[in-house]
């Protein structure tokens, strides 16, 4: 499906929260961040047709918040994997080995940093500190913090991901 | 062992329910504060003399004291919660272990300075501590400690969480204010200053988490306690977060101007491996770096600028001889050229091209008069910005090459780097 034909198709309960996140604020264009946050948690990223059902929502100009997903790194605007690794090489996780770690996720995964597998499991992505120094190297499984990784912890996590997926395509 | 204040309940079990903050006198700050005129209780933070734990150390006292009594426009509060300055690591702890505290100390900032509304600005990774605030938010609102004439006293306050979305420009005051404001975060120009026209045009006071969550303490002990804690310009205890190679990283409670020596050697265990110290950052990663002869200073915001460096944040990034200085300042470069805002050319332009250039020293192609090229960019940028994010680069690279210049000309020289990668610990 091309993106422009994409149709946001909101859970109920997405639509709710952002109504509700509206009477937070005495100006309704201050929920944009907020609500772009739960259409992502709902969609698992930012087709335009979503950002423009935000814009429509909030009464803001569609370019405005093109303008603001496109500044905030958390915003995908770019369809990801099923799962999203986000590696911290900031100093305190490179000064605990983070650059070998994702170096080795690279390996194992076939792929750079910033890439999909070509299964579209799993996107990899490097990113600045994540405000979890003390428990370095860190990284971000779907929303999860993983706190001082190594190797073994990696392989871990990667099957834990494998047998999620088998999982889920049985069931 | 030194008094905990900001940690003391960290260890409890359900810490984080009502039920434990309000069983440990939870809320019993607030109900004293309701008690006072709002004047008295900034008066009281005055003379404690509690310093802003976001970085630049000013009075919060002082600062509640400068938002306009009367207004015509609604006034707010702005709990800063982005923590995006690396090797920080403190109000995650505490918005996750005892979030009632930054709830108690929001809502007696908002009666001491007159707002109505707070919003807790909580940096977008940070799930589990978005979800725990928005859990206590909703238990203190059940228990009647916000909303509508609070505690009977007529005076009304409401609180929620905003989160951001990646950005570490947003944790400067005014950027933040701009994305609560549900805009890029582009810093503001000041004057005029938050105090008087901040988050919708009303007078706004931003504070960190961790200077909020001390006032229910101040309030309840007292000036002088806190004082006590400390030293006369430095009260109470600071959350310092350890990381790099100690033996034992982590966050520390300690009081304030414990000497950087101590924390090292005695809290932390020493350098892993029993290695020699390389380098220490004191305050968060846009802090100038010291050398191991400089460790002797008291981990206090003057002791800091005294030796021309700074408090910064808490976040101590300890290196030992194996790390190479020049791929270190890279690495921190780099995060400053991907964070610029764009809205400056010094910052936007300056940023990029020093962690070029100093990538491509590491690389062994750096060229005669790269440092000097540096040194001047820095200049360039310094001061000439909308905002401290260009200082925050321009400071620490300068003191990178001025600390260890022999190491990045030993770098361009030779044509290569003659110390590595920095080594895996498995
Ligand atoms: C680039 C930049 C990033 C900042 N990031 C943070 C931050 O993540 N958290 C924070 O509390 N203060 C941060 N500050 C400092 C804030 O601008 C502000 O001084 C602080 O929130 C005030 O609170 P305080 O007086 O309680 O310390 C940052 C400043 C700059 C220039
Ligand atoms: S440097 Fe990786 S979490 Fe801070």
């Amino acid at each position: 499906m091309s993106e422009a034909a994409f149709k946001v198709n909101l859970k109920p309960e997405t639509v709710k929260a952002v109504d509700e996140l509206i009477g937070r604020y005495p100006v309704a264009e201050a929920a944009l961040i907020p609500a772009l946050h739960k259409v992502q948690d709902d969609l698992g990223w930012m087709p335009a047709a979503a950002m423009d059902w935000v814009a429509d929502k909030l009464g803001l100009p569609r370019v405005r918040v093109y303008g603001v997903t496109s500044y905030y790194t958390m915003f995908r605007r770019k369809k990801p994997g099923r799962h999203c690794l986000e590696i911290c090489t900031n100093l305190s996780c490179s000064l605990m080995g983070a650059e070998h770690l994702r170096d080795y996720l690279c390996e194992k995964l076939g792929i750079k940093a910033g890439e999909t597998t070509g299964d579209g499991r799993i996107t990899l992505e490097e990113v600045e500190c994540l405000g979890s120094c003390g428990t370095a190297p860190v990284m971000i499984v779907d929303d999860e913090y993983h706190e001082n990784l190594t190797p073994k912890k990696v392989d871990a996590i990667l099957s834990d991901l494998e047998l999620r997926d088998k999982g889920s395509a049985d069931g | 062992m030194a008094e905990k204040v900001l940690t003391a309940r960290f260890e409890k079990l359900g810490s984080h329910r009502l039920e434990s903050y309000e069983r440990d006198h939870g809320y019993k700050a607030l109900k004293q504060a309701l008690s006072m005129k709002p004047e008295e209780v900034v008066e009281l933070v005055k003379a404690s003399g509690l310093r802003g734990r976001g970085g630049a150390g000013f009075p919060a006292g002082v600062k509640w004291g400068f938002v306009p009594k009367e207004s015509e426009q609604p006034k707010y509060l702005c709990v800063n919660a982005d923590e995006g300055e690396p090797g920080t690591f403190k109000d995650r702890y505490i918005m996750v272990l005892d979030p009632h505290a930054v709830i108690e100390g929001s809502i007696i900032a908002c009666y001491a300075f007159g707002a109505h509304a707070a919003y807790i600005y909580v940096r977008g990774e940070f799930k589990k501590p978005q979800r725990r605030m928005e859990s206590a938010l909703l238990e203190a609102r059940r228990a009647g400690y916000l909303g509508k004439n609070i505690l009977g006293s007529g005076f009304d306050v409401d609180i929620w969480v905003h989160p951001g979305a990646g950005s570490y420009i947003c944790g400067e005051e005014t950027a933040l204010i701009e994305s609560n404001e549900g805009k890029r975060g582009m810093p503001r120009l000041k004057p005029p200053f938050p105090a008087i026209v901040g988050l919708f045009g009303g007078p706004t006071v931003v504070n960190n988490v961790e200077t909020l969550a001390y006032v229910p303490h101040v309030i309840n002990r007292g000036p002088e306690w806190f004082i006590g804690l400390g030293s006369e310009k430095n009260g109470g205890t600071k959350l310092f977060g350890v990381s790099g190679h100690v033996k034992k990283p982590g966050l520390y409670e300690l009081p304030m101007g414990t000497p950087l020596r101590e924390i090292i050697y005695a809290v932390c265990g020493g350098i892993r491996g029993d290695k020699k110290l390389k380098a220490v950052i004191p305050g968060g990663s846009s802090t100038p770096v010291l050398k191991p002869d400089q460790i002797d200073v008291n981990m206090d915001f003057d002791s800091l600028a005294g030796i021309g460096s700074m408090f910064g944040s808490g976040g101590i990034i300890v290196m030992d001889e194996t790390t190479c200085m020049v791929r270190a300042a890279a690495r921190l470069a780099k995060f400053y050229a991907h964070e610029s805002c764009g809205q400056c050319t010094p910052c936007r332009e300056g940023t990029p091209w020093i962690a070029k250039i100093l990538s491509r020293i590491e690389g062994g192609h750096g060229r005669e008069g790269d440092l000097e090229l540096i040194l001047d960019i820095c200049d360039n940028i310094q001061g000439n910005t909308v905002c401290p994010a260009g200082d925050a680069c321009a400071m620490p690279v300068r003191a990178f090459i001025l600390q260890f210049r022999t190491e990045f000309e030993e770098h361009i020289e030779k044509k290569k780097c003659p110390i590595g990668r920095f080594p895996a610990p498995w």
